[in-house]
């Protein structure tokens, strides 16, 4: 039995003038545990792809099983990480990062806890009376990470997550993050056009091809790379060959 | 450059920031005695007639008769409940409305042209009908403070609640949020700051709705005051009751901008 399994997923955009099929025959499955990046130019419909698996949009035509349940029932466990960090600038950090218990319901002094010591993991002490616009870039991309953790989601997707950052902050949340999910033992999927980034943090890395998009080709991450932390394999001999490959692969999808 | 010089400069800057605060204050002042002053000569000088334009002296002799007699007060208090209570009616009301369209998107898409016709159509002209309706009492002229206001505090708390970045929801949905909790969690506490805003027009409206009112029905009321000054053609109330109600319309206000500073923290 597979963790994630995606199955035939088909899925149209329809509006007055056109329709538009963003998705085409996708089929994919993900081990538990696996860290797997989606990449592509932009247009292959990836955004798409998290929100049908998210249980937020219904596919015209395909399902999506996590552990053989439907996703639109199993809410709760899954999380999800935007682009930007989406905290809400009139909670404090606290309330922030215990939105995901709080709508369910069981906001406790034991969930509390736990949040705010997830908060000092993450190594961000002191922080939970803050308002979000006192805090760094950096450190509110932490914060949202905190608020996806806390519900302790089976799979966490993370869509362009390191995107509105800058390089060195970037670098340094891809090895917290990368960690965190070794530790928790989460499986998770980066949706990124950063070649680089999906070498560093993946197990596994699917090829998307645009309009419409389809999976085009998928990498194996070498042992030796998935073992180091996504700043020394950046450095590592066989970063740089999986790096042409894709790169050249990407290449090749432009000139089609 | 030392930490002496910097300390310097920064006196030099917070004394140049008190520098200009005391000359706009300067000015202000200047202006309203100016005002005052030019009204007063103007009428004594009978540049203008006295009759018609009156003079701050004779207001400010009226103002104490009438207040020692009681009946400004008593006139003052109906007047600020008045549009109190139609400025909070109109708003609450408002948004409610405009909770109840962003609800419903197919109730919002049904509804939009009545509103718009309901914006465009002046209240005040519904006001006979209110009178016919409610009876010629307080409750008209509530009604007609609520009424000025509601319509168009629906279209802008509707417009903000439209306007709420959808990615807040969509945080809020993958924790498995209903409507109700994505409604109480993101979209009006978002939109708070535009609630504000329209609080701030509100109390305008509201004045205007039940001067109006007082101005058709009422035997009380500040409105009745400047009815009844024009009617025995006694300007001089009628100044008085336009300068107490620009005062208490500025007071009201101000409360406004003070709540203001509570709610909006971030």
């Amino acid at each position: 039995m597979e963790f994630l399994s995606i199955k035939e997923l088909h899925h149209t955009y329809f509006t007055r003038s056109s329709a538009t099929t963003a998705l085409s025959d996708i089929t994919l499955d993900v081990k538990e545990g696996e860290f797997i990046s989606f990449l592509g130019p932009s247009g292959c419909g990836k955004t798409t792809l998290l929100s049908i698996i998210a249980g937020l949009i219904e596919p015209t035509s395909g399902n999506v099983l996590l552990e053989n349940k439907p996703v639109k029932t199993s809410q709760n466990d899954i999380g999800y990480m935007l682009q930007q960090d989406y905290l809400f600038p009139w909670k404090t950090i606290e309330e922030n990062i215990q939105l995901g218990h709080k709508i369910n319901g069981n906001l406790t002094k034991e969930t509390k806890r736990t949040t705010v010591s997830l908060l000092e993991q993450m190594g961000l002490n002191d922080v939970e009376s803050f308002y979000p616009k006192q805090l760094s870039g950096g450190m509110r991309q932490r914060v949202a990470l905190v608020r996806t953790l806390a519900t302790e989601p089976k799979l966490l997707m993370l869509d362009e997550p390191f995107s509105a950052l800058d390089f060195q902050t970037k670098l340094k949340l891809e090895d917290l993050v990368s960690n965190t999910l070794k530790n928790f033992n989460k499986t998770a999927i980066l949706v990124t056009h950063d070649i680089g980034e999906a070498i560093a943090m993946s197990d596994r890395i699917v090829l998307f091809s645009p309009s419409p998009g389809r999976v085009h080709k998928t990498f194996l991450v070498p042992e030796d790379l998935k073992a180091l932390p996504p700043f020394k394999a950046r450095n590592h001999q066989s970063y740089t060959e999986l790096f042409q490959t894709i790169w050249k692969e990407l290449e090749s999808l432009d000139k089609e | 450059m030392t930490k002496n010089e910097i300390k310097s400069l920064h006196e030099q800057y917070l004394s140049g920031l008190k520098r200009e605060k005391r000359f706009v204050r300067f000015f202000q002042g200047l202006i309203f005695i100016l005002f005052f002053v030019a009204w007063e000569s103007a009428s004594r000088l009978h540049w203008i007639d006295p009759l018609i334009f009156s003079s701050p002296s004779k207001v400010w002799d009226l103002f104490i008769k009438k207040s020692l007699d009681g009946s400004l007060v008593a006139n003052l208090g109906i007047t600020v409940t008045e549009t109190i209570l139609g400025f909070l009616a109109g708003t609450l009301l408002g948004t409610l409305l405009a909770a109840i369209l962003w609800w419903s998107p197919i109730l919002s898409k049904i509804l939009d042209p009545f509103l718009v016709i309901l914006n465009a159509m002046p209240k005040v002209a519904l006001g006979p009908i209110l009178i016919v309706a409610l009876g010629a009492n307080m409750t008209s002229i509530v009604a007609m403070g609520t009424l000025v206001s509601v319509i168009i505090t629906t279209i802008v708390v509707f417009t903000a609640f439209k306007e709420v970045d959808p990615n807040y929801v969509k945080v809020l949905q993958i924790f498995g949020a209903t409507r109700f909790q994505s409604f109480k969690e993101a979209i009006l506490p978002a939109s708070f700051p535009t609630i504000i805003s329209t609080l701030k027009v509100n109390v305008g409206l509201s004045w205007v709705g039940v001067i109006v009112g007082e101005f058709l029905t009422s035997s009380r009321g500040l409105g009745y005051m400047i009815i009844y000054g024009f009617q025995v053609f006694d300007f001089t109330l009628v100044f008085l009751s336009l300068l107490v109600i620009a005062v208490f319309a500025t007071l009201m206000y101000q409360l406004v901008e003070l709540l203001e500073k509570k709610l909006i923290k971030d």
